[in-house]
């Protein structure tokens, strides 16, 4: 950092060159960056104003996809609405829940801690543990549901948990929410590690009485970058919520209760193969993330004050 | 506190395990009857999140009967191995030696983590500390990029990989791997912590750029880049390449395994050994980087 006057001001080229250090530290991922995320992104906006269905070249439409994504498409209306529905549901409870548990967990030491963390984080760890949920839901008496419902007398008959629409929504958002202490959760507790303790005793000094003061004064203030961070993951989490409704639901769901913006999109994208309409899709939910975002953010700011 | 009376008169107090784990928390603004509060809210919500790794534990070790036992039981009773030597045989049948798979996990694992790790660090730094033109419009490039389905990239990213001869290599898994979003934001937010005087006083003392990133900023963002590491690692694990890999001698552990626990109901047994198998190695790596970030605490946090 060369402090400059504000008078003369050196030309781009020099202030660039002067950083070459920073670009060059910077130039190995950006490179990679660039080729495996910027091009394909770039491109797949570029597809969506075109017709494509990965046999012949694209053909260019226009704002053709568009159109008849917000105008025509009566599904989409749907998918629309239940990722909405695990955006303002499943988004804002699992963040306060990673930030609640990474607290918590702070709190205890040693073996304890780490074990709690991998109790916290495990659905998320093992890949895909959540096709266990499958077994769970099984719709037959083997289901472990349907059979501990069973044994109770809660129900005479099993239930088909994911071929009966009412269920359908529920039942997913319930198991997003288990799977969704993951990145922003991981984040926090790394976040939390990193905080000078000094911050406490200083905080104890001047008036800090009890462990929620001290929560809102010191400890969020000192990880907003974390903070941030979660909020992303968290958003694009429950925006793209797709692969449980898959495995568990199907694609289409029964009623299409389960569908979400995203396997609408896989429904074009990989079973219609109409990948202009997929992508007009991505770019619709991209530009939603984005505003999501910016709002976030802007909350995020008010932290601590 | 349990008091231990020596022979020579003098008490000495021996605190228990359950107050070792409090012992800080105890001077510094926490009552009694909130840890007694979250102890049993952690309980409760830890049940709830563990059940499905207990299952998967169960399965694994019940006999093919005990999978399909009516009412169906969350615990063995009978446990066995036999799950885990039917899956042996199966793999040591395969087409390609097992030892092949394991070994094109680890190249797959081993470039991708910790090459992320560090190319994604170095371009961090100069994000969150330089000032440069165009530093602004290149974080927002990365974390816009996190908002896009990944779905509809693939197509593209096929062409791209296939042009530059990368196909049916590892290399077509490592090197996207290095340049994903996720690695530049997290160490990005996290360096931006680091005290700038930290790095100033670095500067006197003449180390370059190079060596001050080296030296004062990755020992100072450890807890980062270990749970960097750790997402990676399970991106990774769930990445079984299948687009990119078509030779078989190339092709990862979990590809092979998820191949033998497609087999249906014959194989029940077998992919219930696979579902733990899959899930006890991330589990593992996580655990090792978990306790390297707890021993990070005796530094206390970032000082000036």
């Amino acid at each position: 950092m060369v402090k400059q006057k504000p008078f003369d001001k050196p030309s781009l080229g020099a202030t660039m060159s002067k950083n070459r250090i920073s670009y060059l530290m910077l130039a190995p991922y950006f490179l990679l960056f660039t080729l495996f995320t910027i091009l394909p992104v770039a491109s797949a906006m570029f597809l969506s104003l075109t017709y494509f269905n990965m046999l012949e070249p694209p053909q260019f439409i226009g704002w053709g996809n568009y159109l008849k994504l917000l105008l025509e498409d009566d599904i989409f209306v749907i998918a629309l609405k239940n990722t909405l529905l695990f955006a303002v549901v499943t988004g804002p409870i699992s963040y306060v829940l990673c930030l609640l548990f990474a607290w918590i967990i702070n709190e205890f030491k040693g073996k304890l801690r780490a074990l709690l963390t991998l109790v916290f984080y495990a659905p998320s760890i093992a890949g895909q543990a959540y096709l266990i949920w499958n077994i769970i839901l099984t719709g037959d008496r083997y289901g472990y549901l349907n059979g501990f419902l069973l044994n109770l007398d809660f129900i005479q008959e099993p239930i088909l948990w994911m071929q009966t629409a009412k269920y359908i929504l529920p039942v997913l958002i319930v198991v997003q929410l288990w799977l969704s202490l993951g990145t922003g959760f991981l984040a926090f507790i790394a976040g939390l590690q990193t905080i000078d303790k000094a911050l406490y005793e200083a905080a104890a000094i001047d008036g800090v009485k009890n462990r929620w003061q001290e929560l809102w004064f010191v400890t969020l203030p000192a990880m907003k970058p974390q903070l941030m961070f979660g909020a992303v993951m968290q958003i694009t989490a429950s925006f793209a919520v797709s692969d449980i409704s898959i495995q568990l639901a199907g694609n289409p769901s029964v009623g299409y209760e389960g569908a979400t913006v995203v396997t609408h999109l896989v429904d074009f994208g990989s079973i219609r193969f109409e990948m202009g309409y997929a992508s007009a899709i991505a770019t619709v939910l991209f530009l939603m993330m984005v505003g999501t975002n910016k709002l976030v953010q802007r909350l995020l700011r008010k932290v601590g004050d | 506190m349990i008091k231990v009376k020596s022979s020579d008169g003098p008490i000495i107090v021996k605190e228990t395990f359950f107050q070792k784990t409090f012992r800080r928390e105890r001077k510094l603004n926490r009552s009694r009857a909130g840890n007694a509060m979250l102890f049993f809210f952690m309980g409760i919500c830890g049940a709830f999140m563990v059940l499905p790794l207990i299952m998967i534990v169960n399965n694994a070790l019940k006999p093919l009967d005990e999978l399909f036992q009516f009412p169906p039981r969350i615990f063995v009773r009978n446990p066995t191995f036999e799950n885990f030597t039917d899956l042996f045989i199966s793999m040591s049948e395969a087409w390609v030696p097992f030892t092949r798979y394991i070994f094109n996990t680890l190249i797959i694992m081993m470039f991708s983590v910790f090459g992320h790790v560090l190319v994604a660090s170095m371009a961090a730094y100069p994000l969150a500390k330089h000032k440069f033109p165009g530093k602004k419009l290149l974080f927002t490039l990365v974390i816009l990029s996190l908002m896009f389905t990944w779905q509809v990239t693939q197509i593209p990213n096929y062409v791209i990989i296939s042009f530059l001869g990368l196909n049916n290599t590892y290399l077509a898994l490592i090197l996207p791997a290095w340049g994903y979003g996720i690695g530049l934001y997290l160490m990005k937010q996290f360096m931006e912590q680091i005290p700038d005087s930290l790095i100033e006083s670095a500067r006197i003392d003449g180390a370059g750029e190079m060596r001050t990133f080296w030296t004062i900023i990755m020992p100072n963002v450890k807890p980062a880049w270990l749970t960097l590491a750790i997402f990676q690692f399970n991106l990774m694990w769930g990445n079984t390449g299948f687009l990119f890999l078509r030779s078989e001698e190339l092709k990862p552990l979990q590809f092979a395994m998820q191949q033998i626990a497609a087999g249906g109901a014959r194989r029940a047994g077998e992919a219930a050994a696979v579902g733990l198998v899959l899930a006890a190695i991330p589990i593992t790596f996580f655990l090792i980087c978990q306790s390297s970030i707890l021993e990070t605490m005796t530094t206390s946090g970032m000082k000036e």
